[in-house]
């Protein structure tokens, strides 16, 4: 730090260059590594107009994509929302990969790429590589190989099998992908180098296939027996199960083995995403913290000057408003806003606890050890659990929280719980349901499937507190399943309190 | 250690595949609302980009989700101004005030979805099912009136441009004209020189001659040196100049016959005959003019608005707005200076004996004075059933086949739909397609 202290500035005015933006990095870098400790994979920095930046908005982000209308329309309405200037663009989208890509916007100032190199390439970088979730259950080596093959693979099969064909493919399966994500365990193959082997299996299983017919001529048995064979069947296909289209592609009567294959790259790429989701808030929050932390370390040591640091705070504030619940502006909770607040409160109890805090929190209140504390959330929580664990009542207090009770057949809303002592915990439960994944998200699993009967497909959606599933959009879904499944496809209500 | 990776002249547009396959999926309603749009706006700017509006429905992207209402739901909000625990506040009549977070994410709203259609997009259904041969679409399409002609040398231009046989050509001019010695007569004076040094015992006079030699051979060194090889200002590029394509004007006089008989759909394939002929002028000239001529027992020249929108009644006398198109075209258009086109649209319904004095004029007046003329006579489907053969048909069908039969650059066509409109042009676009590869 000292060294750092005696140095000019990094850069003056708003344009910028690629000397400027080496230097500047290095200057972070060393923030990064040195003071925070953090770990990253090696940055790309891609520098992007803001048309290139459309194009990786519509393919979710991700430099390559396969082809399909959703994302022409996704490009559209992110282009129109652009030009009428409703919506600005990103400053930077980073990319969960090994090495980890950041795209930057070319037209940003240089205070601009400061920071959102800080947020991105090293923020985001350390949560990626660092979460558990992420270390678990998304694989950074071979994202973007895995998408160069996914493209190339629905690209052959548009040319084989017709452009149509495939369209209505990936129509039925995209709107499984939500859908088809294992929450609780592991997917079962890592990744696709053993495609030969997979394919000779499907062969394999299609012959057992017609094996299926032959034994579907039906003779009469006893009802003992019948059960008994339920029981065996369900066992043997991995009953109930969570992972739709995971189903689908293993035990569909109808699919082709390119289908199957396409279900398959569909979901491991709603898997690869699904962590994201899981940790939305704590991965925002982490990116705000490190960006504000080395912006205000730079710029305490002089090497970023006033109206610079003008600027990038403004863009900060501008990204952590959270709006109240009564304000016209405001949509919902700011996940950027609530990850920064928890993160920075986490900082301030372990350098300046108040007696509160000493109760709350007796492992870390006054330890002065912020650094390795939020390294250590980072890796090992994600948002629901650090919400639980970390919310502190001066945060609530702060945003006033309070919770609201919605029940159905009320003609009112309650107030459940605000920000007083009695509410805290309460506030900690309900915030943390609300950002569980698991929560938001219907709970639908296969229960049941007779391959040798009807082949009907059932499904069972598990209600939490009576919430049922939105009528328009489950025919719609069930049409696309049944398309998928070449039979019928049946689903029921249970009730997942009970 | 981190890269950066400059990517802004990496290609743009890698979206583009997936808007074709959005276009592809939204076909009918876009070309509903092209066709619409044709209707309403003037020949000379169909061919700009349109702005489309599509209901939701057919592209939505269902899956699972939470219905906004029902069950029991509870959610932290910030900003609490006077809330006290148990506080009841009633909810919003007409439901889902709240549902934000279990409610419809994105794109699943009931409103239209709105884009826009570039030109190329907006062309490509416009010619839908007109039939035409891709590389009149690909013709139509161009917008370039100027190209790149050879115009002789220049001092400055590209390397990709340089002209070595004409760089070399100066720098000889310039060498013979500056008395450069060339290597040749160089290498003999050197040898000559040799050899009178390899001499034993030269004579006095061969010493005066090496001594002279070796004075020459200097000069004839420093001469080089001050007389280059090739200098720069002997490089010369090749000139290009862009020229505009056929440069010159065209008029189009669009005639029409609007008696009561002319239904919608009698208009609008007669709007998309006349906007193809258009597309093809504009293509073709530098400036196109309209005109346009209605007639029923008289004609009248109007605005396009009137042309295809209000109704008249009356009679038909076709020779009327032959006799007009004369009359416009001796007041404004002198045949010297423009290019004329016509393009006549009816029904085939004429006045009796008024069939003949059409064929006079055509044949007498006006085919001299024009590059093309245009005829289409808009029948029904279940005529065009009956109507098989190209010779019978009514008094001013049987006229103009006459005239066609004298002058080649006379076309006409019966159309039922929009497929027939092409084959009328057809000759007109094998002129041009011959033309473009002479």
């Amino acid at each position: 730090m000292a060294e750092v202290r005696n140095e000019k500035t990094l850069f003056e005015g708003t344009e910028w260059d690629f000397d400027t933006l080496h230097r500047t990095y290095d200057a972070i870098e060393r923030v990064a590594l040195d003071d925070l400790g953090l770990d990253v994979y090696t940055n790309q920095i891609e520098i992007i107009s803001s048309e290139q930046m459309l194009d990786a908005y519509s393919s979710t982000g991700m430099p390559q994509m396969y082809r399909h209308w959703s994302f022409g329309k996704h490009f559209i309405q992110h282009e129109q929302l652009y030009r009428k200037g409703a919506r600005g663009l990103a400053y930077e989208i980073v990319i969960n990969s090994n090495p980890c890509i950041s795209y930057c916007l070319e037209d940003n100032t240089m205070a601009l790429q400061a920071l959102v190199i800080a947020h991105a390439a090293f923020g985001h970088n350390h949560f990626f590589k660092n979460n558990h979730l992420f270390r678990q259950w998304s694989d950074a080596e071979g994202i973007l190989d895995y998408l160069e093959y996914a493209r190339d693979f629905i690209a052959r099969c548009e040319e084989q099998y017709g452009e149509r064909e495939v369209e209505e493919l990936l129509d039925a399966a995209h709107s499984l992908m939500p859908s088809s994500v294992f929450r609780h365990r592991r997917p079962i193959e890592p990744s696709l180098r053993d495609k030969t082997r997979r394919l000779r299996e499907r062969q394999a299983e299609e012959e057992r296939a017609v094996y299926y017919l032959w034994e579907s001529i039906d003779r009469d048995r006893p009802t003992a027996q019948a059960d008994e064979e339920v029981q065996t069947r369900k066992r043997q296909m991995g009953l109930p199960e969570e992972n739709i289209l995971y189903f689908v592609e293993r035990h569909s009567p109808s699919l082709k083995p390119w289908q199957r294959e396409i279900l398959r790259v569909l979901r491991n790429i709603a898997q690869y995403f699904y962590p994201q989701r899981q940790t939305k808030m704590m991965n925002e929050g982490c990116a705000c913290f490190v960006h504000y932390h080395i912006m205000q370390t730079l710029h305490a040591a002089g090497r970023i000057n006033d109206g610079a640091m003008f600027e990038i705070l403004h863009n900060h504030t501008n990204v952590l408003t959270q709006p109240d619940f009564d304000d016209p502006r405001f949509s919902d909770l700011n996940p950027y806003a609530i990850g920064f607040a928890i993160m920075q409160d986490i900082q301030r109890i372990c350098d300046d606890p108040t007696e509160e805090d000493r109760e709350w929190f007796p492992d870390i209140a006054g330890s002065r050890d912020w650094r390795n504390v939020l390294k250590d959330a980072w890796a090992n929580y994600r948002d629901e659990s650090f919400v639980q664990q970390f919310l502190s009542p001066n945060v609530i207090r702060r945003l006033k929280l309070f919770s609201l009770v919605d029940e159905e057949g009320s003609p009112y809303y309650t107030v459940d719980a605000i920000h007083d002592e009695r509410g805290y915990r309460k506030i900690q439960e309900v915030l943390s349901q609300n950002f569980s994944v698991s929560m938001m998200d219907p709970d639908i699993q296969v229960v049941d499937v007779d391959l040798a009967g009807d082949r009907c497909l059932r499904l069972r959606h598990f209600k939490r507190h009576g919430i049922p599933l939105d009528e328009k959009t489950r025919e719609k879904t069930l049409a696309n399943l049944r398309h998928l499944w070449g039979y019928d496809v049946e689903i029921d209500d249970a009730d997942a309190d009970g | 250690m981190g890269h950066f990776v400059d990517r802004r002249l990496n290609p743009k547009d890698k979206s583009l595949g997936n808007r074709r396959r959005f276009l592809r999926r939204v076909r009918n309603i876009v070309k509903q609302s092209v066709l619409e749009s044709v209707r309403r706006r003037a020949i000379a700017d169909v061919d700009q980009g349109e702005q489309v509006s599509v209901p939701a429905g057919g592209i939505s992207e269902p899956s699972f989700r939470h219905a906004s209402e029902g069950g029991r739901r509870e959610r932290v909000l910030p900003g609490n101004k006077s809330f006290r625990v148990g506080d009841r506040i009633a909810k919003p009549k007409g439901g889902a005030g709240q549902g934000g977070r279990e409610g419809s994410a994105e794109g699943e709203g009931e409103d239209d979805f709105v884009f826009m259609l570039s030109r190329d997009e907006f062309l490509d259904i416009f010619f839908d099912n007109l039939e035409l041969p891709d590389l009149v679409k690909r013709n139509l399409k161009e917008i370039h009136s100027t190209r790149p002609r050879r115009k002789g040398f220049a001092v400055t231009g590209t390397p990709a441009t340089l002209s070595v046989e004409r760089t070399m050509r100066t720098a000889l001019g310039r060498r013979i004209a500056l008395g450069r010695i060339g290597n040749r007569k160089m290498r003999e004076l050197v040898a000559r020189i040799r050899e009178l040094e390899a001499l034993t015992s030269p004579t006095p006079a061969q010493l005066a001659e090496l001594a002279e030699l070796q004075g020459q051979l200097k000069r004839v060194r420093q001469r080089r040196r001050l007389v280059p090889f090739v200098d720069p200002l002997d490089v010369r590029y090749k000139h290009y100049v862009q020229e505009p394509e056929p440069s010159a004007n065209a008029v189009m006089f669009c005639l029409m016959d609007v008696s009561a008989s002319m239904g919608q759909r009698e208009k609008d394939l007669a709007k998309r005959f006349f906007v193809l002929l258009h597309l093809f002028l504009r293509r073709r000239y530098e400036r196109t003019d309209l005109v346009f001529i209605r007639h029923t027992q008289v004609a009248s020249e109007v605005d396009e608005e009137t042309f295809f929108h209000s109704r008249e009644t009356g009679g038909t006398v076709v020779s009327s707005a032959l006799v007009k198109m004369k009359e416009i075209i001796e007041e404004r258009y002198p045949p010297s200076d423009w290019n004329i086109y016509a393009a006549q649209a009816s029904d085939g319904e004429n006045f009796g004996g008024d069939s003949k004095t059409c064929a006079e004029i055509l044949d007498s007046q006006l085919m001299r004075l024009c590059q093309y003329f245009a005829y289409i006579e808009i029948i029904d489907e279940k005529e065009a059933e009956l109507l098989t053969s190209e010779d019978n048909g009514m008094e001013l069908w049987r006229a103009y086949l006459g005239v066609s039969k004298l002058w080649p650059q006379f076309a006409m066509k019966r159309i039922a739909g929009p497929a027939d409109i092409y084959p009328v042009f057809r000759e007109l676009f094998e002129k041009q397609r011959e033309k473009g590869h002479g």
